[in-house]
């Protein structure tokens, strides 16, 4: 730019190198710290690491390379069996629960609501908060002692009984109800920006033909919501997959270990327990699962658009 | 992505249309309840939580949860209240939110105005670092910013935060910039103008709206992320998130229920605040984030 114009040759070529210098730095970032870390991560979990860093004072190293090992240790820890067995629990539960939700709300809002302006900030609002936020209010409301048992018990219903949240068996489904709570307003969302792309017309013309309402969202407009279905999915499945935040809010992992997850589990082993090699090959483990899920859709997405 | 009510072809009658409002209603309480509750309770003296009604209004209205939140609370070793870890937190978001809004403009314009060779590679390598656990990088992170000598420091979570917020910025803004017509910018070229010429005379005044998304998506993001301020800074250096939890989980004394609540409030109001002003864009963010196109 701001070069003479005198020599056209170098000034177009550095025109055209311009854009590629811009995007270097990002590209530069993203292939250090997110590919060049994802392959440290992978190098670790080969290893018996447990601390960092790798190397002694001397700079010798202090870890030897035992392949496979760690995988296979991994997957015989009780510990990582429960938080994956909970993962699949919380995991289908958020997610059917949050489109159950998500679709009722949105089908009911499409109905020419009055105050919709109002009613769907209020259902959304969640998704901005943090979840250390929701964790702390969600975990002050269901507990027995202050939260809402305490206030049934008071308003004359002494019977009333609800310590999920202290329980071992029912813990886990305070964490979907927390969960819940906070996406489905945005699933609601993604429906609602679905059914508003319906083309009316043939709505119209099937309700010429008959069609009850009813058979109308069932055979018409509900499966013309499959591209919705489709990313609610893989945002839920990944943000479950990812669930940190409010496991450690809400529960701390317990009682016992009722709501543990591989994000609460990777932590603790890598940064707590010094068992640095196993918490890398659980998130090797947990990146895998996120990239069957993603990479598919995101082919799909980049394919389409060409 | 527009949400606008349209002409519906389905009818319903006057029954149907109760039911509708009901459930509506029923459902706008229950996702209010949580604030009602927080609200209430941190205007309550900590007798009235522990020996009451959760539910109930305060009978004695007190601001002083809040103040003990703010200033003279138990989080860390000091009793500083979350003062000093909310200024943390504004020092660490702002310089992030610029640095990976600027990046992301940058980027998308480069992607679909100077498009080379593998650049949809590139793209879809950066749009993948967007979803991706943050479990995998933890460490190898951790072990940069120690022999950076940024372990703790706020300007090492900027460092973070704009590494991996350029994935969602750059989305933003090539979504955005593909759909700007190419004829201009090849119009401005012939006409001899340069690459930062066009993008700043030509894309970036009709940039408003992308930017205001992209600020806020990213504003939220960093402000509510927990995982890398508890792994890279939970000292002095923590953001809000972190004091927050320090101060409810804290197993010493008495647990003063009415200040995690203001102290939580406290932690939401920024978002909240956003939301309540610019909804409509943080929604369109939330949008072109899982449906892109």
């Amino acid at each position: 730019m701001a070069q003479p114009q005198t020599a056209p040759d170098a000034r177009t070529r550095l025109q055209t190198l311009i854009p590629k210098l811009v995007l270097s730095p990002s590209v530069a970032a993203m292939v250090v710290f997110v590919y060049g870390f994802i392959l440290f991560t992978v190098y670790v979990s080969f290893t018996d690491s447990r601390i960092l860093p790798f190397v002694d004072a001397k700079g010798a190293r202090s870890y030897d390379l035992i392949g496979l090992s760690n995988y296979a240790k991994l997957f015989k820890l009780s510990h990582w069996e429960i938080a994956i067995t909970n993962l699949a629990v919380f995991a289908t539960l958020y997610i059917l629960i949050c489109c159950a939700i998500g679709l009722l709300l949105a089908i009911f809002l499409d109905q020419k609501i009055r105050g919709e302006g109002l009613l769907r900030p209020i259902y959304l609002y969640p998704m901005a908060l943090s979840f250390i936020v929701t964790g702390t209010a969600w975990k002050w409301f269901l507990d027995p002692g202050i939260g809402l048992e305490n206030t049934m018990h008071l308003w004359g219903w002494t019977s009333f009984s609800f310590d999920w949240i202290k329980n071992r068996d029912y813990a886990l489904y305070c964490l979907v109800i927390a969960a819940v709570w906070q996406s489905s307003g945005f699933v609601m969302a993604m429906f609602l920006a679905g059914l508003r792309g319906i083309d009316n017309e043939i709505l119209k013309a099937a309700q010429m033909d008959g069609a009850s309402n009813w058979q109308l969202y069932r055979r018409i407009i509900i499966p013309q919501l499959r591209p919705a279905f489709l990313s609610a999915f893989v945002i839920l499945s990944h943000l479950a997959i990812k669930s940190y935040d409010l496991v450690i809010a809400l529960t701390g992992g317990g009682p016992g270990r009722a709501t543990e997850l591989p994000a609460t589990f990777m932590y603790s082993y890598t940064f707590s327990r010094n068992q640095m090699g196993i918490g890398a090959a659980s998130a090797v483990i947990m990146l895998m699962t996120v990239a069957a899920i993603i990479v598919p859709y995101l082919y799909a997405e980049l394919r389409e658009k060409r | 992505m527009a949400i606008a009510p349209q002409e519906s072809a389905v009818k319903t009658g006057r029954v149907t249309r109760f039911v509708l409002y009901t459930v509506l209603i029923v459902f706008a309480l229950f996702y209010l309840l949580p604030l009602f509750i927080m609200v209430i309770n941190s205007l309550k003296p900590l007798g009235e939580i522990t020996g009451g009604n959760m539910m109930a209004l305060p009978q004695v209205w007190t601001w002083e949860p809040w103040a003990k939140a703010w200033s003279s609370a138990q989080v860390g070793v000091e009793p500083t209240g979350l003062k000093p870890y909310f200024w943390n937190s504004i020092k660490m978001v702002v310089p992030a939110v610029v640095i990976s809004t600027m990046a992301g403009a940058l980027n998308g314009y480069v992607l679909t105005k100077w498009r080379f060779r593998g650049d949809t590679i590139i793209f879809g390598l950066m749009l993948f670092s967007c979803f991706i656990p943050f479990q995998i990088v933890l460490i190898p992170m951790a072990r940069i910013l120690g022999l950076l000598g940024l372990s703790g420091s706020t300007t090492g979570l900027v460092l973070v935060h704009v590494v991996y917020g350029i994935g969602f910025s750059t989305l933003y803004f090539r979504n955005y910039y593909a759909a700007f017509p190419s004829e201009l910018v090849r119009a401005a070229q012939i006409d001899g103008a340069g690459f930062f010429q066009i993008f700043w005379r030509i894309l970036l005044p009709s940039s408003g709206p992308i930017i205001v998304v992209c600020v806020i998506w990213q504003f939220t993001n960093i402000w509510n992320d927990f995982l890398f301020g508890a792994s890279f800074a939970s000292g002095d250096g923590a953001p809000m998130t972190v004091a927050l939890n320090n101060l409810v989980q804290s197993s010493t004394g008495v647990k003063e229920y009415n200040v995690h609540f203001a102290g939580a409030i406290m932690a939401a109001l920024p978002t909240l605040v956003v939301y309540i002003v610019a909804g409509r864009y943080f929604v369109r963010g939330l949008m072109a984030g899982s449906v892109k196109g």
